[in-house]
């Protein structure tokens, strides 16, 4: 992983190593609120920030915990950090953009239980980035998660026009739907390892 | 006289989870590792036991703790306590079975943020005593179970022709290989839930005559 550039790490965990349609990280807000596209774009950009926030939070924390010895308190310790830094980005943006705030709404504290937040934190320990490929990760799952979830949206309303059976209403067709993005996302594989 | 509907309540409780309000195909939670981890059937068996267990612990401490825990930070201290367990858990599988250690990754420190447990906490746990919250997450866990055996174990066969990794359809079977990458995932969940989705329809049609 050492030789990764900033880029290709980026480049990959949009496209190729996409976190919902090929890690399946955040699949419970990608379904639920994937209804329709003024909802999906803001609830990306908060997931979005969040996760830079989390990825920040959690690259010093583990600095901190792996020089005291105490990697066992890693999960409980990063879950504790997101929680607070959402709380902490929900008062922020309440102070200096009540606008903002208002139109993100709930989805600003149902981040904190968004697996591919904790997902940004993990898996960026497990593969022992440094910090500016932290940022690139948690950037680039942050769009990654914006893309699928903002395509999602558009699909689906085009799909609330169209006649259905009956059974296929809710989330099987969606799930159907993931499936085919995903088959369509894979064929980004390539991209970004090349030399 | 008193003990029969409390042992008829506990086991529809064990029910409620297993069937009438599965998590995976009727409630559709926790989905992330539903999907991540299933593509072979023992993959699948260890995350729902391990989640399992997880929710059952959890549950049953919270249930426990249920009058000393304030409102106000009552999300917070369950997530402390499941995440608790799952670092539990954690260690344990890394020291019983290495291999599935590694196959699922980091998804076993994911559980923490599976909806299943946190729900069943703030929905069950923490307004009933503790048999009773053990009972529902006992069903719930092995609902949990059931759906990640009827994903892996469809994927596995399609995906590899195996079985908890037995050969079943011999040297001539060509592997269905979108079956085990991430697209086969959504798939074979959407498949399930169309059957479970169907079924309850034919249900209602059938009382409704």
């Amino acid at each position: 992983m050492e030789h990764e550039t900033l880029g290709q790490i980026f480049i990959i965990t949009v496209l190729s190593s996409n976190f919902v349609l090929a890690m399946f990280l955040g699949l419970c807000p990608f379904l639920g609120v994937s209804g329709k596209l003024e909802t999906a774009v803001p609830m990306g950009i908060a997931t979005s920030f969040v996760m830079l926030v989390a990825s920040l939070c959690s690259y010093a924390l583990n600095q901190l915990l792996t020089h005291f010895d105490l990697e066992f308190l890693r999960l409980i310790a990063y879950i504790a950090v997101i929680a607070s830094a959402v709380q902490l980005v929900e008062m922020v943006m309440k102070k200096f953009s009540p606008a903002l705030f208002r139109a993100l709404g709930i989805y600003l504290p149902l981040i904190t239980t968004n697996c591919a937040v904790l997902g940004v934190a993990l898996f960026q320990t497990a593969r022992g980035y440094d910090l500016g490929q932290a940022v690139a990760f948690s950037l680039g799952g942050g769009v990654g998660f914006s893309l699928a979830l903002i395509l999602m949206a558009g699909v689906r309303e085009r799909l609330n026009l169209s006649n259905l059976p009956g059974v296929m209403h809710g989330t099987a067709l969606s799930l159907m739907l993931a499936g085919l993005l995903s088959l369509a996302f894979m064929g980004f594989g390539g991209i970004g390892v090349a030399r | 006289m008193s003990s029969q509907p409390l042992q008829a309540s506990n086991m529809e409780q064990l029910l409620e989870g297993i069937w009438k309000q599965n998590p995976v195909f009727v409630m559709a939670l926790g989905m992330c590792p539903a999907l991540a981890v299933t593509v072979s059937a023992f993959n699948a068996l260890g995350m729902g036991l391990a989640t399992t267990f997880v929710l059952i612990c959890s549950c049953t401490l919270i249930s426990m703790l249920r009058r000393f825990i304030p409102r106000e930070v009552r999300i917070a201290t369950y997530i402390v306590i499941i995440a608790t367990f799952v670092t539990l858990v954690d260690y344990l599988i890394q020291a019983v079975s290495l291999a599935l250690y590694e196959a699922l990754g980091a998804f076993i420190q994911l559980i923490v943020v599976n909806c299943i447990i946190l729900g069943r906490a703030e929905a069950h746990a923490a307004k009933n005593p503790p048999f009773s919250a053990m009972v529902n997450a006992l069903g719930m866990g092995i609902g949990f179970t059931i759906g990640l055996f009827a994903l892996g174990s469809v994927r596995e066969i399609l995906g590899a022709g195996k079985l908890f990794g037995i050969s079943l359809f011999g040297d001539q079977f060509q592997p269905w290989v979108v079956m085990v990458l991430p697209p086969g995932g959504f798939f074979v969940l959407g498949l399930w839930l169309l059957f479970f989705a169907w079924l309850a329809k034919r249900k209602e049609a059938q009382h409704g005559a």
